[in-house]
């Protein structure tokens, strides 16, 4: 089963990666979003994982009665999705900012800050 | 005539800045005073407190003969520089400033001799560095300040950091990092020896300003005049010959400690003497001097025997006392007639007589007359330089030449502006105070002192110090007049020679301006060389490394995550399919195909509404993987998110411009990334089955389920574990939540509204 | 982006919204739930208010700038670690007590704080976002 879950995440990897790489700085956030969901499975599936037991105790026992799905990395996949997200929010505002200011969403034409020695140089690729 | 600047009373700030580093540099003189009478037999005094227990190093002190010579000079020379400068620098809105640095560097050069411990010794070695650096940058409004403060710190930082390695060798082979508990015979035939001694005598020869790296000291003269006497003529320069007067039982003895130093000493002494000739500033004049005395010292402690010793140490003292005092008197000159260019002065005798008096009595030891302990110092150099063997005729004739040209040099300093004639019309003066004149006044004395003294000053000063730096008990006996000798007459021959220098000045200077002229290299150019060059290799890396294109920045590091990883994996054939575990459930195939389906169309579509609502599907998607693999508080999680990015997309996403078709790459552009990003995705599913095929350790899971109801009063393992058992992590995580959405908010309201050029694409 | 209908539903669901992120942060402890949730789903609610009222009606109704929210939470955070120290314990150790009506401890005191940090962090930069445009 974990196999599976193996695949899909390598099948969205590679479409973020492919998207990130993309001149449009509004694919390059798709790219991040995608990026995002992909390593929370990732986590998930690291972590083994297991259906129909969520690691909650029943009312009045001490501990489940039966093996539940490990709890650590629902944790730390939990915080990652809300900071994945201030990220997500973060990148978005500066691209809103960076077009706003540079006029253009071509990430290749985007060099404000570390111009380009020869600015003719490059074809676009 | 407006009010003078100069007769200002002093601020209170700068009062007890004043008051105090004098406190300080008192203190220090009379607790070693008071410990020397226990020196005089040959002890020493530790004291240590633990700083890394674990690592070894520790807060280790040792008072020895040889720190305690130089806790004197730099106490007792301190405190008359900073009374001196407190009337120099009086005048300077940060005179303030200038006292702090001065007594920073003044704790950090008394801590630097006192340290046993080769570490701390490296700290206040790099403290003594920075405050130089501050100093020598005081007026740093002057480009010209700035740039010598610059070269100072990188020459004698870049030795300083050969000089760590080669004292954690030391410490290495010593094991130990105290210098007291090394055992000295062991290093000189260990394997390491070639190694240790290169990166010291690399840190030492930078400080010290060694050819060839004596280049930054004359620069440094862009300091105040009071820094350029305490730190650059007699004390932090001389850091390094401390350092190798400390090290040269442990290393000292070989022929390449012998000839390494006899050599560049030599050299320097040669090399500083001739160029002192040629100047006209005085207090560039002096600089030039003092790299000639450096070299002196050096060449002195190549030889282990205790004649050389007794002449370092001699010449130490003697050389800390006139220059220190020259410069001081050069300062006065200064301040009173606004230049130092010998060629502009002459004549002040009459109207300073008591400057003039410092610098006469200052001279005469620089030049080596007696009765002033230059002129004991001096016959000790020759009577060494005849007894050390190999080649002392070179040897004499480099001494007896370079105290020639000194002898010149003194005269300039000393005779020309006070008797001289002077310049037409005359300069107006400006009376030196007495705090000024104190310091020049009382150290030229002591040089007088010292010489009418000798027993006193062979017994108590230079004994224990040359028993220091030999590592036995030397007993030192001086006196003034040793009869008709060889050295003598080699004294006879430096005046002489010294007197036609003087007299012959101007066809000399332009000969070794013509000599000087046609070097190909000098140690100034080859640095302003290699900081162009670093310049260069970083632009070159820069271009490489970061062209300034974020896609190039994310190719790169994908590809290197291809690399290497992919790399490991496939040297490891780690190529692995996990069996077993439990069956797919016929929901979550369903969940797999929806996910892929929406990455898909998310990654080819040319709009942008599509887009969002593909991913929307793709969001969604993960969310019921989750709920199906037992994380409900996570699909919870990830379904509010997701509906929060429609929001957000929807309000700012659709501001930005439009994907207008398919794409803005090139069709061979899209393949190569297409077959990047297949490479990582191939490359992170295979790390991901090999890894799934290692057994997991499920302590920590299940410890967390054991205690969450125990430990934690919750029956939600998840919820426990974040607000309790890992709540350190989760409140670092609410703080990047809220820093984020500060950051993203102050870039929206804070910024200036951008001006869209033209063009504009809404 | 004004719609009646949407407007009209808007106001009931923020109220139902809000109330269900309560409820959800509350029993977070017990049951699938929390502080992280709790404060999306309420954020949630307000993005809903914006986008239907305008970010000036959402500001009239909350009174208080989310970033004050945000820092609010920060500090109740902070001061359930705090507590902690205060009681002789390490920092962020959790404390109970036995209520009546079932245990209170800082832990809860914590989440509430997660639950604010979020809140406020999103509707900040949903409000900044709205009044950019």
């Amino acid at each position: 089963m974990e196999a599976l879950l193996a695949l899909l995440i390598g099948a969205l990897v590679a479409a973020s990666v492919y998207l990130m790489l993309s001149r449009h700085v509004v694919r390059f956030l798709f790219g991040l979003v995608l990026f995002s969901n992909a390593v929370n499975v990732l986590l998930l599936t690291a972590g083994r994982v297991r259906w129909g037991a969520p690691p909650l105790v029943p009312e009045g026992l001490e501990v489940p009665l039966e093996a539940v799905a490990n709890p650590l990395p629902q944790a730390l996949i939990l915080t990652a999705i809300v900071i994945g997200f201030g990220l997500l929010a973060f990148a978005l505002v500066l691209s809103v900012r960076g077009v706003d200011a540079l006029g253009t969403a071509d990430l290749d034409a985007m060099r404000a800050a570390e111009p380009r020695a020869d600015a003719a140089a490059k074809e676009p690729r | 005539m407006a009010a003078d600047p100069h007769d200002a009373p002093a601020s209170r700030a700068a009062r007890l800045s004043t008051g105090v580093g004098i406190a300080l540099a008192l203190a220090a003189v009379v607790a070693v005073g008071r410990a020397q009478a226990g020196l005089l037999s040959g002890s020493s005094r530790l004291v240590a407190w633990t700083w890394f227990p674990d690592l070894g190093p520790s807060l280790a002190f040792h008072l020895d003969g040889l720190s305690a010579l130089f806790v004197l000079l730099i106490g007792g020379i301190g405190a008359l520089v900073l009374l001196y400068s407190s009337r120099y620098l009086h005048a300077h809105p940060d005179v303030v400033r200038g006292q702090i640095f001065l007594t920073l560097f003044m704790l950090s050069m008394l801590g630097l001799v006192l340290a046993d411990d080769v570490i701390l010794l490296f700290v206040f070695w790099e403290l003594t560095t920075i405050t130089s650096y501050l100093l020598i940058g005081f007026e740093n409004e002057k480009p010209g300040a700035r740039r010598a403060a610059l070269q100072a710190l990188l020459v004698t930082c870049s030795g300083g950091l050969a000089l760590l390695v080669g004292l954690l060798l030391l410490a290495h082979v010593g094991g130990s990092f105290r210098i007291s508990e090394w055992d000295v015979g062991v290093f000189t035939a260990h394997p390491f020896y070639p190694a240790i001694l290169i990166l010291v005598l690399l840190g030492a020869f930078t400080k010290s300003a060694q050819i060839p790296f004596h280049f930054w000291l004359p620069n440094a003269m862009a300091a105040p005049t009071p820094v350029s006497a305490y730190l650059h003529s007699a004390t932090m320069v001389k850091a390094g010959v401390y350092l190798l007067a400390r090290l040269q039982p442990t290393l000292g003895g070989t022929d390449a400690w012998f000839y390494t130093l006899t050599v560049v000493g030599a050299a320097t002494a040669l090399w500083g003497s001739l160029q002192a000739l040629r100047q006209t500033d005085l207090k560039l004049a002096l600089a030039q001097t003092t790299v000639m005395g450096l070299g002196i010292l050096v060449l002195f402690l190549g030889s282990n025997s205790a004649l050389a010793a007794k002449a370092a140490v001699t010449f130490l003292i003697v050389h800390a006392l006139y220059k220190s005092a020259l410069f001081l008197v050069v300062g006065i000159i200064d301040h009173a007639s606004g230049t130092r260019d010998v060629t502009l002065l002459g004549g002040l005798g009459r109207a300073m007589p008591r400057t003039a008096l410092a610098a006469g009595v200052a001279a005469l030891s620089m030049a080596g007359l007696p009765p002033l302990l230059g002129f004991i110092g001096k016959e000790l150099a020759y009577e060494s330089a005849l007894a050390l063997a190999g080649w002392p005729f070179l040897l004499v004739t480099v001494l007896v030449l370079s105290n020639a040209l000194v002898f010149a040099v003194a005269l300039l300093v000393a005779y020309q502006p006070f008797w001289g004639p002077p310049p037409d019309p005359p300069r107006t003066l400006h009376p030196a105070p007495f705090a000024m004149l104190l310091g020049p006044l009382l150290i030229a004395g002591l040089g007088l002192a010292f010489g009418l003294a000798p027993s006193f000053t062979g017994h108590v000063l230079i004994e224990p110090a040359v028993s220091a730096v030999r590592g036995l008990p030397s007993p030192v006996s001086l006196s003034l007049w040793h009869g008709w000798n060889a050295p003598l007459a080699l004294s006879l021959v430096t005046i002489v020679l010294g007197l036609g220098i003087y007299r012959l000045r101007a066809p000399l200077v332009a000969a070794t301006g013509a000599i000087a002229a046609r070097l190909p290299w000098t140690g100034d150019r080859a640095y302003d060389a290699t900081l162009v060059g670093l310049q260069t290799l970083a632009r070159i890396q820069t271009a490489v490394l970061q062209g300034g294109s974020l896609r190039g920045y994310l190719a790169t590091s994908f590809a290197t995550i291809v690399v290497a990883i992919g790399g490991v994996l496939a040297v490891h054939r780690a190529f692995a399919w996990p069996t077993g575990g439990e069956s797919v459930p016929p929901t979550a195939w369903a969940v797999a195909v929806l996910i892929l389906a929406g990455t898909a169309v998310a990654s080819v579509t040319g709009s942008r509404l599509a887009a969002i609502a593909a991913l929307g599907v793709v969001g969604v998607g993960v969310s019921l993987l989750f709920l199906i693999f037992s994380a409900p508080d996570v699909a919870m999680t990830q379904l509010m998110v997701e509906t929060l990015f429609v929001v957000i997309a929807s309000v700012a996403l659709l501001r930005l411009p439009a994907l207008r078709g398919p794409e803005l790459r090139s069709r061979a552009g899209r393949t190569r990334d297409a077959a990047l990003g297949l490479a990582v995705g191939s490359v992170v599913a295979t790390l991901l089955l090999a890894v799934l095929t290692v057994p997991l350790d499920p302590m920590l899971g299940d410890w967390f389920v054991r205690q969450s109801v125990v430990e934690g009063h919750g029956r939600n393992v998840v919820n426990v574990i974040l607000v309790d058992f890992r709540a350190l992590d989760t409140l670092g995580e609410i703080t990047v939540v809220a820093v984020a959405a500060m950051a993203a908010y102050a870039l929206l309201k804070l910024a200036p509204p951008a001006t869209r050029p033209k063009g504009d694409r809404r | 982006m004004s719609s009646l209908i949407l407007s009209t539903a808007a106001r009931l669901l923020v109220a139902l919204l809000l109330l269900f992120s309560i409820f959800v942060m509350l029993r977070g402890h017990n049951e699938p739930g929390g502080g992280f949730i709790g404060g999306l789903i309420a954020a949630t609610g307000f993005a809903l208010y914006v986008m239907a009222e305008g970010a000036g009606a959402v500001r009239a109704v909350l009174r208080i700038d989310p970033r004050k929210v945000a820092g609010l939470g920060l500090a109740c955070a902070l001061a359930a670690g705090l507590i902690g120290v205060a009681a002789g314990e390490t920092f962020l150790r959790g404390l109970w007590i036995e209520l009546p009506s079932g245990k209170v401890g800082t832990p809860l005191l914590f989440d509430l704080g997660v639950y604010l940090v979020v809140l406020g962090g999103v509707v900040a930069l949903v409000l900044a976002l709205e009044e950019q445009r």
